[in-house]
């Protein structure tokens, strides 16, 4: 690239959202960026502490013709959920024992509040809606939907473990940044473990009006769940045989 | 052996030495969350009070208690018994009065940094309000040197980290030279990649080097990839000012992180040999923070701001440019709320000043944690008036790249204005120069800085 003259306040804005300076500079910035701001930051922590709106939740899973349930992982509360992610990933005994008659299905899809119940409240039923509906054509069972209280990532392979389901899919709220607080997270976990580590998981990540769509997010992780199914691996190492060689095949491939 | 405290009839007894520094430790959501914390406020005191009363000499044992521990073995050649001498037969809390008595030189507080061990400078932080950690660490002055010279008393250095999601080159350059017309990056304009391809660590490089060489600018850059990148980009001809690495204070965890000292050692010859800085120049760089070693699984239960510290025996091994705890990024379930993140951040800096660091803060908080640009205030504030070396600054206080919030350019300013703390000397005069900071900017406005500059081909 060789010197020009002046790039112009749009290209500039299509490169980069950095909250660059354009005014006055030696000052504190101006009462409306300080207001933006914070207004951005309010979303966010709105966001984190918001809790999933079941009443609603409940009405659009069903009707998509989606069944649901629903479990609270050992966390209980958001303060605590937020201190102790520990608590997040584990369900009590009665929560595994109540889950024993969901099952058994092939996928588990779990729709949990993680960081931002706000991410799943905007797309969160869709996908789950639009990714049943994948899989139910390529003959897979899903069981009911289960939506989670106070989840992390892990709380899914407990739930996998006592629905007798040999994957888990778990769509939850990612941490809100600045400037996005509805980003929808997507992790995929085949044959979960007691402990499983994350590098056994694959994700789907920014699923959002603004980023992924929900279609383009189903697509892929219904290519990933028969990749699974085929090769009977998750995460680095789904993704190594992938690279060595094994095609991760396209859903309107397989009979 | 067991320490003991009685308090109203009720004794507290603690099992090691690790142990009571743990329940000694100020409430913080990371020593709940690793089973460490004292049960309540006055178990908590108890400790402190019987911590006091320990002698710091019984510090020079195996306080991690792990057999063949690269840094506990560290910790151990690294005690010089000569500069250790003149606090030598003190307790911990005699230790804390002999910081603060004012006839205690601060020349004599320097002089004890190489016979401090890492869990003698937690154990006295851990007995010490903020205002005797400000108070402390405003009188040691840790001074280090590349093209400018970093950590002079009552001046205050900013790292300009002109980050961004896709590392794309233009964009980079935006939010640096943002920064440089604000006056910021005389500690160094330090990027984190997006990635951590080779590839990329050399444009970014590439890009960095561009703006410092055109705009004449007396500051170093650096791209904080993993230090085997940045010894791959050495070896390919790449212009690399510092080596990045972030460490933590156990073998296991500085594993996690996928580094060893034999591996920093190499990359610290190699930086040296391309022979880019002045004479007798500080090459490295390095970042910590509280809670990295428990988020490993590799904290051998000790607690996570003793774990901290002993991180800055990594560090100082290598005589750095500039050293910073990134406090607040990891998360509130090792630092909840404004307060634990303000005091960690206290305490890291004293801890590194006491162990003779060029120590820098970067002043910052994720949106889950109870924390907001109000508490980042206070916490600079306190920092300038500790004489912090160097603080991290990002644009509008946004960091696009890794979802966090850091300071932003203007709160240097405000540091500037409000407790006069220029930067760097010899930045300070090229700004001076380029009228930044005056209407008389001889530098042009962003676009215009942007379309003048000759950037390396993607």
């Amino acid at each position: 690239m060789t010197g020009r003259d002046v790039i112009s306040r749009e290209e500039i804005r299509a490169l980069t959202e950095a909250r660059l300076t354009f005014g006055a500079r030696g000052r504190a910035p101006d009462t409306r960026a300080t207001l933006d701001f914070a207004l951005d930051h309010a979303q966010a922590r709105a966001a984190v502490l918001a809790g999933l709106d079941e009443a609603a939740l409940s009405a659009a899973l069903g009707r998509s013709g989606l069944a649901h349930r629903t479990v609270t992982s050992l966390a209980g509360t958001r303060e605590t959920f937020i201190r102790r992610p520990d608590l997040g990933r584990r369900l009590s005994g009665e929560a595994e024992a109540a889950l024993a008659d969901a099952g058994p299905a092939d996928v588990a899809l779990v729709l949990g509040d993680g960081l931002s119940a706000t991410a799943v409240m905007l797309n969160g039923v869709a996908f789950v809606a639009t990714l049943a509906g994948r899989l139910a054509a390529e003959g897979l069972s899903v069981g009911p939907v289960i939506l989670a209280h106070q989840a992390r990532v892990a709380l899914g392979d407990g739930i996998a473990r006592a629905m007798g389901a040999e994957t888990v899919v778990v769509a939850l709220g990612e941490r809100p940044g600045l400037s996005a607080s509805d980003s929808l997270g997507v992790y995929i976990t085949h044959r979960p473990l007691a402990e499983t580590p994350d590098s056994a998981r694959n994700c789907i990540s920014n699923i959002r009006d603004a980023g992924m769509g929900v279609e383009a997010a189903s697509d892929q992780a219904c290519r990933l769940i028969l990749a699974m199914r085929r090769t009977g691996q998750s995460g680095v190492a789904l993704s190594q045989s992938l690279a060595a060689g094994a095609r991760l095949a396209a859903p309107d491939d397989q009979a | 052996m067991t320490y003991r405290a009685d308090i109203q009839g009720t004794r507290y007894s603690f099992a090691s030495l690790k142990t009571l520094l743990a329940r000694a430790s100020p409430e913080r959501s990371g020593d709940a969350l690793a089973g460490l914390a004292a049960e309540g406020p006055v178990e908590r005191i108890a400790a402190q009070r019987c911590l006091a009363d320990v002698a710091l000499s019984d510090f020079l044992g195996d306080v991690l208690e792990v057999d063949g521990d690269p840094v506990s073995e560290l910790i151990a050649d690294q005690h010089d018994p000569a500069a250790f001498a003149p606090v030598s037969a003190l307790t911990v809390g005699g230790f804390r009065d002999w910081l603060l008595d004012p006839a205690t030189d601060a020349t004599e507080i320097s002089g004890v940094a190489r016979g401090i061990t890492p869990e003698m400078a937690a154990a006295v932080s851990k007995i010490m309000r903020a205002q005797d950690l400000i108070a402390v660490a405003a009188r040691i002055e840790v001074v280090t040197r590349y093209r400018s010279t970093i950590g002079l008393r009552g001046r205050l250095s900013t790292r300009n980290q002109p980050n961004h999601p896709t590392d794309d080159s233009r964009g980079i350059a935006l939010s640096a030279l943002d920064g440089l017309l604000h006056g910021a990056g005389d500690a160094v304009i330090g990027v984190n990649p997006a990635t951590d391809t080779l590839p990329d660590y050399i444009r970014i490089c590439e890009v960095l080097e561009a703006i410092r060489t055109q705009l004449a600018v007396p500051t170093q850059h650096c791209v904080l990839g993993h230090v085997t990148t940045a010894l791959a980009a050495m070896e390919a001809g790449a212009p690399v000012d510092l080596v990045f690495q972030s460490v933590a204070g156990s073998g296991k965890a500085n594993a996690g992180f996928g580094v060893t000292l034999a591996m920093l050692d190499e990359a610290h010859d190699a930086v040296r040999a391309l022979g880019r800085a002045p004479q007798g120049a500080n090459l490295m760089y390095f970042e910590t923070g509280q809670g990295a070693a428990l988020s490993a699984e590799a904290h051998h239960g000790m607690d996570q701001q003793t774990m901290e510290a002993r991180a800055y025996a990594v560090a100082r091994r290598y005589d750095p440019l500039l050293v910073n705890t990134v406090v607040g990024f990891i998360g509130p379930e090792y630092l909840a709320d404004g307060k634990q993140i303000i005091r960690a951040g206290l305490e890291d800096h004293f801890c590194g000043k006491l162990l003779g660091l060029p120590m820098g803060v970067d002043i910052c908080y994720t949106n889950h944690s109870w924390a907001d640009q109000e508490d980042m205030d206070i916490l600079l504030t306190a920092l300038a008036a500790a004489g912090v070396n160097f603080v991290i600054t990002v644009p509008g206080a946004d960091d696009i790249m890794l979802n966090y919030q850091s300071l932003s350019f203007h709160d240097a300013g405000f540091i500037r204005d409000t407790l006069g703390r220029p930067p760097a000397p010899e930045f300070a005069a090229w700004m001076e120069a380029n009228g930044i900071g005056t209407g008389e900017a001889a530098l042009p406005a962003l676009g215009e800085a942007l379309g003048r500059l000759r950037l390396p081909a993607a």
